[in-house]
């Protein structure tokens, strides 16, 4: 094994809520160009334990080591790490009183350095790519759900992340806009970037993802590449939740 | 009826014109607007500064252990800010003019400058809550996609939940400079020579109490319209711009 190539190492990590033990010891190791899908029912710590990645919540015990840094240490200036680490909401949160073209200029200009003009373009060639070029000057508000979360996606892409973190991406959208931005997360895939995904879209799961991750009660109890995973699931928790939601 | 209108002639004239007293009226009237104006200006500035300290305290510590020095600091400053937000909305305007008149400022001549402090100090803690509120009320989801991309607490404040709450307090604190100019008139009873003063002073000669207090309330009237207008247009102004 080249340890190198392992971009987060996840030891022991818990996380309660006051005297709600939520994760409950979890190791995880996610190498570069990995994509790992995160499943499992509601309640079961999916998104406190994505959250916990780029320490959106505190952990309340246990390490996380990014780049090799554990970002867990108090000394650590995790605003650094986060910005190599960018999150895609399931509500999408682009920031309302910014146009489309400034909410994906404004992390680059103001804290990778970058001109306007330089950050502009790289924007306009990112909205270009989800095919929302003519969007640039539009406000959020005046986007459908699909256009919205291709916009949050491109805008953590445009701090060129080496890892991107997606907690139920489509399950806030209509219907017929989940392809839409299951495409443009395929395409990344395809493009070798590493991402953890919490998702119920089991087929983009099997399709992508590279690892899955079945969590139980806040272990995760489960895991392997999709074929065995999908195919010969053993832990009958699983193979429960399985027969629920295939 | 011809006596009925002979006598209002005679009352106006004997308000407005004699010894020139609607020069005195719009003297007062000044005196108000100044006052509420200064003291408008002085509560958002201090009701601001104390509003982003009990959020950033509610958003912050709340509910953690303090850690660092700066931690102390702040919950320190959090309780500070809470005994004063406590104390001026549970206690009359009256008794904190009188207090800041009489006590505070025993030996001054003009009471203009402790009614302003009186009516900043006030009307700040009545901001600080709207401030407060404007933030809290933002979307959690717009904090966590700000620090996502890797902004401190500092820059989320200013670029992202700032805009967003100030826009949705505005109509609020416009509202608090009409509900402060009406309040001015609580000013008249340390002797500050605003338009309520005025009015009762112009009464005190004319013995016509009902002809004075009755302009005097029609020129608080019209100023308080004038001011809604403009800040209707102002809300319109910032609706269209809406996003
Ligand atoms: N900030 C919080 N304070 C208290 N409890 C919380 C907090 N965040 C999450 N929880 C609790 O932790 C548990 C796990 O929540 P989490 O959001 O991680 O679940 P999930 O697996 O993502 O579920 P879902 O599929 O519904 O999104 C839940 O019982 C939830 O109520
Ligand atoms: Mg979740």
């Amino acid at each position: 094994m080249i340890t190198d190539n392992v971009l987060i190492k996840v030891d022991n990590l818990t996380k309660s809520f006051g005297d709600l033990h939520v994760l409950r010891g979890i190791n995880a190791e996610i190498d570069r160009g990995d994509v790992m899908v995160v499943i499992g029912a509601s309640g079961s710590g999916k998104s406190t334990f994505l959250r916990c990645l780029n320490l959106l919540e505190e952990p309340s015990g246990g390490t996380i080591t990014f780049e090799g840094v554990d970002i867990t240490d108090d000394s650590v200036d995790i605003n650094k790490h986060r910005q190599k680490m960018g999150m895609v909401f399931q509500q999408f949160n682009l920031f309302p009183h910014m146009t489309v073209l400034n909410n994906l200029t404004l992390g680059p200009v103001k804290l990778l350095g970058q001109s306007k003009v330089e950050a502009e373009k790289n924007a306009m060639r990112l909205l270009e790519r989800i095919g929302l070029a003519e969007k640039a000057n539009a406000y959020p508000n005046q986007l459908s759900g699909g256009q919205k979360q291709r916009v949050a996606i491109v805008r953590a892409l445009a701090m060129n992340p080496d890892v991107m973190l997606f907690d139920e991406p489509t399950s806030a959208l209509d219907p017929e806009m989940v392809g839409e931005v299951l495409e443009v997360m395929k395409q990344l895939a395809r493009e070798g970037m590493t991402m953890v995904v919490v998702t119920h879209e089991m087929g983009f799961a099997r399709e992508v993802g590279t690892n899955i991750v079945f969590v139980d009660e806040g272990v995760i109890v489960e895991q392997g590449e999709p074929g065995e995973f999908f195919g010969n699931p053993k832990n009958p928790r699983l193979k429960d939740f399985l027969s629920k939601v295939l | 009826m011809q006596e009925f209108f002979s006598g209002i002639g005679d009352s106006l004239y004997k308000l407005l014109i004699v010894e020139n007293r609607w020069e005195m009226l719009l003297e007062g009237l000044g005196i108000t607007l100044f006052i509420a104006l200064i003291s408008t200006i002085l509560g958002t500035v201090l009701g601001f500064l104390v509003g982003i300290v009990r959020s950033t305290y509610d958003l912050q510590l709340k509910g953690k252990k303090c850690r660092k020095f700066s931690d102390y600091l702040l919950k320190a400053l959090d309780v500070v800010a809470r005994i004063y937000v406590t104390v001026i909305r549970g206690t009359p305007v009256m008794v904190q003019i009188m207090i800041m008149f009489f006590v505070v400022f025993a030996t001054a001549q003009d009471g203009v400058f402790p009614a302003i402090l009186t009516f900043g100090i006030n009307s700040g803690a009545y901001v600080a809550e709207i401030m407060r509120s404007g933030i809290m009320s933002i979307d959690k989801g717009q904090f966590e996609a700000s620090r996502s991309i890797g902004f401190d607490y500092k820059r989320t404040m200013i670029y992202i939940i700032l805009p967003q709450a100030i826009k949705n307090i505005l109509p609020a604190l416009g509202n608090e400079f009409i509900v402060l100019l009406k309040e001015t008139s609580v000013a008249c009873y340390v002797s500050v020579q605003e338009l309520t003063f005025t009015g009762n002073m112009i009464a005190s000669r004319t013995f016509d109490i009902f002809t004075s207090l009755i302009a005097v309330a029609a020129i608080y009237l019209v100023v308080v319209l004038v001011i809604s207008y403009l800040l209707k247009l102002l809300e319109r102004r910032l609706h269209n711009s809406d996003h």
